[in-house]
C-alpha cells in the first residue's frame, strides 16, 4: 500500500536534491568550519553560501540569519532575548493560537513575573488589530505572533502588525515556521525584528532552522559558548543541516507562486469534495486568508483519532485536533480559541499538502474518506439519522468549556 | 500513534454488536460530546434473566470503540448478577490491556454497564449510576468525588496522573488536582495504623470490601509494623508467604522457627493483630516448607 502523506504541516519529506547537497558533509567533508586547517576551514564557504540562500528566500541580508536547531529554538531565543536585552520592560503580547513553543514559553515568562497578554481570535481565527494596538504599552518588550497557523492555516496580517509595532517602537517576533516556503516573505518590506523558521517544514531534515535578527536588534543569546554565528548562537555548526536548509530555501524560491498555486488548486478540490460528500462537515478557519496547502475540516459527531486510524488503514496520513490525539485530554487550543463547538472540535482533521502531493492522491482521499466518515457515524450515538447532505441539523445541546 | 494491542485494533476495525436493541430492558448512557467520548449501551434479557441481546453506540477514539465492543462481548449471556461484577479492569484485560492514558475508556464501559443495570432495576426510572452523582470535583470533565474514589479503590491508583488516565478528572484546567490528591491521600496514604487504636476498628468496619491487592498490602503492612518488631527483638522473624482469600500463610524465621511457643504466637499475636487491622475472618496458618 502506498502512503499518501497529507501531514506536511507536521513535517515534510527531505527533497532528494537537498539530501544530495548535504551528503558530502556527513561523509567525506566532516571537518569543523572553525578549524585553522583547510580541511575544516574551507567549509566556512559552504555555510556562507547557505546563509545567502536563506537570505534570498526571506529577502534580507545574510548577516541577519543565524542558524538554529529549529523553530522552537528560534522562538525561545527571541522571547528570552527580548526580556533580557530590555531589562526595563516586562510585558509580552501574543495570541491565543500560537504554537506550543511560543505559548508555553510566554506562559513560563509570565510565571517568572512578567505580564502576558494573549490576544483572542474570532470564529474564523482572525485577530483584531485594535485589540493589539490597545494592548501595546511602554512596558511591552515583545509582540510575538505567528505568521500562519499550523492547525488551520489561517494567515495573520503580519504587514500591519509589524508596522504597528514599528510605529510604537516595540520589538516584533513572528514564528513563521509554517509561512516560509508557502507564502512570499519579504523582510525588506515587512518590518519584522525577529523571525523563526524551521528546515523540516520545507523539505530539509529535522534539527536545522534559522532565526532572522534584523540589524540593530539587540540580542541576548540563548546558547552561549563559542564564537559561532557571530556570537549569537554558540555550538559547532551543523554543516550538513545548514547546507540542506540553504538548498531547501533555494528550491522553495524557484517557483514559489506557481507551485503554491498548484497546491492550492489540489487543496481546494479536496476541500470542496469532502464538504460536498460528507454530511455535517465544516471548514475551520478564515477561507480568504489561509495557507495554500492547509485544510482543516471538522466531521461532526465523530472523533478524530478514530478517523485517523481508519484513514491509516488506507495509508492516508493526516492529523487531528481531537483530545485523544493531542497527548492530553483537551482538544486543540486553536479550535477552542476560535469557539468551534465541541461537536466539531473532536472530529477535526487537518490535511496539509506539499509540492510532492499528486493529483491522484487527492482523488484517492476524496474517494476513501466519505465511507470512513459514514462508518463512524453509524457507530456514534449522536449522529442524526439518514439525512441528506446539507439538510438542517438538530444538534445535541452544545456545551462550551 | 497509540500503542494498541492487536485485540484493541481488531475490536476497533470490526466492532461487535453495534446499534441499539429494540425494546431494551436496560439503557445506559454516559459521557458527552464535550468530553470527547460517549457511550450508549442497550440490552434485553431472555426468559431466564440472561442478557440475550446487547448493543452499543460510541462516540470516541479507537480504544473507546474497542472497549465498548469488548464490554458487549463480556456481558452477553450473563445474568444481571454476573454482569454487575465486571470491572473496568476486566474490560481492559479482555483487550489485552489498554495504554495507561486510555484506561478511562474501560471506565466509561463499566459506567455505562452500571447505568444500564440501574435503569433495569428501577424499571427505567434511574438512568444515571449512583457513582456519577454527588459533588463534582473536576468541573472540566464533570467527574464526581464518588467516581474518583471508586477508580482509586478499584484500580489501586496512587497518583493524580493515574486518576486522570482512568476518569479524566484533573485533565483539564488542573484546578482540582489538590482535591484529587487529598482523595488519594485519604484512601491510600492514610494507613489504618496512623489512627488511634480505638478508631481503627470502626474504620475497618466502615471500609468497603478490600480488593485482593489492598488486602495483601494491609496484611504485609500489619506484619511489618505490628508484629515483626516484637519478633525481631527476640531474634526471630516472620515472612508472608501467600494469601488465599482470608487464609494467610506465613513462615517463621530465625529463632521463631525453632521456638516452642510459635504456635501460641501464631494464634495469639499474628492472627489477632491481622483480624484487628485487616478483617475479622482472617485465619493464619504456618506454611508447610
Amino acid at each position: 500500500m502506498k502512503t499518501i502523506y497529507l501531514d506536511n504541516n507536521a513535517t515534510t519529506a527531505v527533497d532528494p536534491a537537498v539530501l544530495d547537497a548535504m551528503m558530502p558533509f556527513l561523509t567525506t567533508d566532516y571537518g569543523n568550519a572553525s578549524s585553522m586547517h583547510a580541511f575544516g576551514g574551507r567549509l566556512r564557504h559552504n555555510i556562507d553560501q547557505a546563509r545567502e540562500q536563506v537570505a534570498a528566500l526571506l529577502h534580507c541580508c545574510p548577516e541577519e540569519i543565524v542558524f538554529t536547531s529549529g523553530g522552537t529554538e528560534g522562538d525561545i531565543t527571541a522571547i528570552n532575548s527580548a526580556l533580557l536585552a530590555q531589562p526595563e520592560k516586562h510585558h509580552i503580547i501574543t495570541s491565543r493560537v500560537e504554537h506550543p513553543a511560543v505559548r508555553t514559553t510566554c506562559r513560563m515568562m509570565q510565571k517568572r513575573g512578567n505580564r502576558l497578554t494573549e490576544l483572542p481570535v474570532d470564529e474564523l481565527g482572525r485577530l483584531n488589530l485594535h485589540q493589539l494596538e490597545a494592548a501595546l504599552t511602554d512596558d511591552t518588550a515583545l509582540v510575538t505572533i505567528m505568521w500562519a497557523n499550523n492547525e488551520t492555516g489561517v494567515v495573520f496580517p503580519i504587514q500591519d502588525i509589524a508596522e504597528l509595532c514599528r510605529a510604537k517602537g516595540v520589538q516584533f517576533h513572528s514564528d513563521s515556521v509554517q509561512a516560509v516556503g508557502k507564502l512570499p516573505v519579504n523582510l525588506r518590506k515587512t518590518p519584522i525584528d525577529l523571525l523563526s523558521m524551521s528546515g523540516h517544514k520545507l523539505h530539509a531534515p529535522k534539527g536545522i532552522g534559522a532565526l532572522y535578527i534584523r540589524k540593530g536588534t539587540p540580542l541576548a543569546p540563548l546558547m552561549t559558548g563559542g564564537h559561532q554565528e557571530f556570537g549569537k548562537r554558540a555550538g559547532t555548526e551543523n554543516i550538513a543541516g545548514i547546507v540542506a536548509l540553504g538548498k531547501a530555501c533555494e528550491l522553495a524560491q524557484k517557483d514559489l507562486s506557481g507551485e503554491n498555486e498548484r497546491i492550492r488548486r489540489l487543496r481546494d478540490r479536496l476541500e470542496r469534495t469532502l464538504l460536498r460528500d460528507c454530511p455535517d462537515a465544516r471548514l475551520n478557519g478564515d477561507p480568504d486568508n489561509r495557507l495554500p496547502n492547509t485544510a482543516n475540516i471538522s466531521f461532526e459527531f465523530i472523533e478524530g483519532e478514530a478517523i485517523l486510524l481508519l484513514m491509516d488503514e488506507k495509508g492516508i496520513c493526516a492529523s487531528s485536533g481531537s483530545a485523544c490525539t493531542s497527548g492530553s485530554l483537551e482538544p486543540s487550543h486553536v479550535l477552542r480559541a476560535m469557539g468551534v463547538p465541541f461537536t466539531a472540535v473532536h472530529g477535526s482533521i487537518r490535511f496539509s499538502l506539499s509540492r510532492f502531493t499528486a493529483d491522484e492522491e487527492i482523488d484517492t482521499v476524496c474517494r476513501e474518506l466519505p465511507p470512513i466518515i459514514k462508518r463512524l457515524r453509524q457507530l456514534s450515538p449522536f449522529s442524526p439519522k439518514d439525512r441528506a447532505p446539507g439538510a438542517p441539523v438538530e444538534r445535541p445541546e452544545q456545551i462550551r468549556l | 500513534m497509540w500503542d494498541y494491542t492487536e485485540k484493541v485494533k481488531e475490536h476497533f476495525f470490526h466492532p461487535r454488536n453495534v446499534g441499539e436493541v429494540e425494546n431494551p430492558d436496560g439503557v445506559g448512557e454516559v459521557g458527552s460530546l464535550a468530553c470527547g467520548d460517549a457511550l450508549k449501551l442497550t440490552f434485553r434479557l431472555d426468559g431466564q434473566g440472561r442478557i440475550a441481546d446487547v448493543k452499543f453506540k460510541t462516540f470516541g477514539c479507537g480504544s473507546a470503540i474497542a472497549s465498548s465492543s469488548a464490554l458487549t462481548e463480556l456481558i452477553k449471556g450473563k445474568t444481571i448478577e454476573e454482569a454487575e461484577k465486571i470491572t473496568n479492569q476486566d474490560i481492559a484485560d479482555y483487550l489485552g490491556g489498554l495504554p495507561e492514558q486510555k484506561m478511562h475508556c474501560s471506565v466509561m464501559g463499566r459506567e455505562a454497564l452500571e447505568a444500564a443495570i440501574e435503569y433495569y432495576h428501577s424499571g427505567g426510572k434511574v438512568t444515571k449510576p449512583h457513582s456519577l452523582e454527588g459533588k463534582v470535583v473536576c468541573t472540566c470533565f464533570g467527574v464526581t468525588e464518588s467516581e474518583i474514589r471508586r477508580v482509586v479503590r478499584e484500580n489501586n491508583l496512587k497518583t493524580v496522573e493515574a486518576v486522570t488516565n482512568y476518569c479524566k478528572a484533573g485533565g483539564g484546567c488542573g484546578g482540582c488536582k489538590p482535591d484529587i490528591e487529598a482523595i488519594i491521600e485519604e484512601i491510600q496514604g492514610q494507613s489504618l495504623l496512623d489512627l488511634p487504636p480505638d478508631k481503627r476498628r470502626s474504620a475497618v468496619a466502615e471500609k468497603k470490601p478490600l480488593t485482593n491487592i489492598q488486602k495483601i498490602q494491609l496484611i504485609q503492612q500489619t506484619l511489618d509494623q505490628e508484629i515483626r518488631p516484637a519478633l525481631q527483638a527476640d531474634g526471630g522473624d516472620i515472612e508472608l508467604i501467600d494469601v488465599e482469600g482470608n487464609r494467610v500463610l506465613v513462615a517463621f524465621r530465625g529463632m521463631c522457627a525453632k521456638c516452642a511457643v510459635s504456635e501460641f504466637t501464631m494464634a495469639e499475636v499474628v492472627q489477632k493483630k491481622l483480624r484487628q487491622f485487616v478483617t475479622e475472618d482472617i485465619v493464619v496458618e504456618e506454611a508447610v516448607s
